[in-house]
């Protein structure tokens, strides 16, 4: 237990310490939210939802996304590259607490990221939620933090060190805007707004958009279905690239 | 005087290792006994770096057995008895040399205490710095404290002092002796043959994936008649040949090149047989000149 503590306490200081994953994963969603939100739409609404509120399960996602793809993915990717995976392996330390670890590290940023957003959209996007939706959104956000890190460790393993931070982006910011986070999905033309379905953060959004009362027309239990269906693709995908990087270091691929 | 008697802390038994149609170890055996520092010495790409990971557990042998402390090394249990170093490219940059230590320690049953580990690998005045400020020496320390904080019984250090300069290696190499002296086991790999001279009991020279010479620095350099004497003497050749600790004779202009294990020896001999022997030239050969004969074969 203790070392799974330190182990996650590193993990984070490691990560605030990083000034671009300061810069680019957590900064962004909060920017976009105040150029949105804040500043744009604040007084808009869409059908009978506030759009700072709307916003909120949105670029929520967007950030919780990010930190997991940036925090797990990218770090993973780095720290398998340059060598530095294989002196913890050689450590005692017991893999699965590695793993662990960053995911906690995952959802804490996630956590972190989205009470930054209630606190924008409360304080200044006359967000105005009863406690207990405020609740029940910020749990299902930071749910979100499971399928995202997942994806994290699948990224991790599979993209090649060099790319990885240029193949996270192009994974990060399409999946986003073709899954209604920075637009609304009902604002997206009729052939994108179908594919949207199969893209893991809109399924996210939408449970989070559940809470407002937005979504009517699909069951609720879809949503959860799809991102554990996502969560277990990932987790896969992260085993295939784990059983693949061994090959390789074996000289086996 | 007799603690837990288990001389064999660690062994590679007739271990084969591929890497897709390339052989990197060719029926290897090794083995780190309890006390003493081992060095394996050989040129880049001999296949050192292959043995330190397969006794980490980080590679599957393709034949053989690979044994610490009784245990497969896969298993992760064996591990809280061993500290490893190892190359790396770069390590997370944004901690600190003491919150490194201090993470690593906590991996270990009974680990030094974070003061005693900065001493002993000699990075207290590092303990502030972040990793990413280190130069290459620094932080070859610093990974050294990494591999020690544990308090392992056994210590792998693959290139210890690569990239450091002459001051920095002499430093490290008080530190490698300092862990000994204290009772542990160390197998480092190095292609500098001073150092495996001035550090080990034991070397053993890999060359292309095989074990080509084991023993002491002293053992290797005879063995590979490193040493001649060369002098005019009227003793045919087939009588120097039946000196003792004479390897090889041969006539060179009016003198001879006796290739021995021993010039001390030679040259009692020579002197008691042929008191009027002249013009001694003695060539001891340094572990380098072993070396070079070694693997030019």
């Amino acid at each position: 237990m203790n070392i799974y503590w330190k182990e996650t306490k590193y993990e984070f200081l490691k990560m605030l310490r990083n000034p671009r994953f300061g810069l680019s994963a957590l900064s962004m969603p909060l920017l976009f939210y105040i150029l949105y939100a804040v500043v744009m739409y604040k007084s808009s609404h869409l059908g009978s939802t506030r759009m700072s509120s709307y916003m909120l399960a949105t670029f929520g996602s967007f950030g919780v996304m990010g930190a997991c793809l940036f925090g797990i993915g990218l770090n993973l990717a780095n720290e398998r590259g340059l060598g530095w995976l294989e002196v913890k392996r050689a450590s005692p330390l017991p893999p699965a607490i590695y793993f662990l670890a960053k995911l906690t590290m995952g959802v804490l940023f996630g956590v972190a990221e989205v009470a930054a957003l209630f606190a924008l959209g409360i304080g200044l996007a006359h967000v105005r939620l009863a406690p207990l939706d405020t609740l029940r959104m910020f749990g299902i956000l930071v749910a979100g933090s499971i399928p995202f890190g997942a994806l994290g460790l699948a990224l991790g393993y599979l993209a090649k060190p060099d790319s990885a931070p240029v193949l996270v982006n192009l994974i990060y910011l399409p999946l986003s805007f073709f899954s209604g986070l920075w637009m609304p999905v009902e604002f997206l033309p009729k052939a994108l707004q179908h594919t949207a379905v199969y893209l893991p953060p809109y399924h996210l959004s939408r449970l989070a958009l559940g809470v407002l009362g937005v979504d009517q027309d699909h069951v609720y239990w879809n949503h959860w279905q799809a991102l554990v269906c996502f969560t277990a693709i990932f987790l896969g995908l992260a085993m295939v690239g784990y059983r693949r990087d061994n090959a390789r270091q074996n000289g086996l691929a | 005087m007799q603690p837990e008697f288990q001389p064999e802390f660690a062994r590679l038994n007739r271990v084969i290792k591929n890497y897709g149609s390339r052989r990197a170890l060719q029926e290897v055996d090794l083995c780190v006994n309890r006390g003493e520092i081992l060095a394996l010495l050989g040129p880049n790409g001999a296949g050192k770096t292959t043995a330190v990971k397969l006794l980490l557990g980080l590679l599957d042998p393709d034949g053989g057995e690979v044994r610490v402390f009784g245990q497969d090394p896969r298993e992760a249990r064996g591990r809280q008895r061993t500290g490893a170093m190892l190359q790396v490219a770069r390590v997370p940059e944004t901690l600190r040399v003491r919150e490194h230590i201090d993470l690593f320690s906590s991996y270990y049953p009974h680990p030094l205490s974070i003061p005693e580990t900065m001493e002993a690998a000699g990075v207290r005045e590092l303990a502030n710095r972040k990793f990413g400020e280190l130069s290459g020496g620094e932080k070859q320390r610093a990974l050294f404290a990494l591999a020690l904080c544990g308090n392992p019984d056994l210590l792998f250090l693959d290139e210890p002092t690569v990239g450091m300069d002459v001051e920095a290696r002499r430093g490290m190499w008080k530190q490698i002796r300092g862990l000994a002296a204290r009772g542990k086991s160390v197998l480092l790999t190095t292609h500098y043959l001073e150092e495996a001279e001035a550090l080990a009991d034991r070397i053993v020279v890999l060359h292309r994936g095989s074990v080509i010479e084991n023993g002491t620095a002293r053992e290797i350099k005879s063995r590979v008649t490193g040493q001649v004497v060369r002098c005019r003497t009227k003793l045919r050749i087939e009588d120097l040949l039946r000196f003792d600790y004479v390897t090889d004779v041969r006539r060179e202009g009016d003198s001879v090149k006796i290739q021995t294990s021993s010039i001390d020896d030679v040259l009692r001999q020579l002197i008691l047989t042929d008191p009027e022997a002249a013009g001694f030239e003695l060539q001891k050969g340094g572990l380098e000149d072993a070396f070079l004969a070694l693997t030019a074969k």
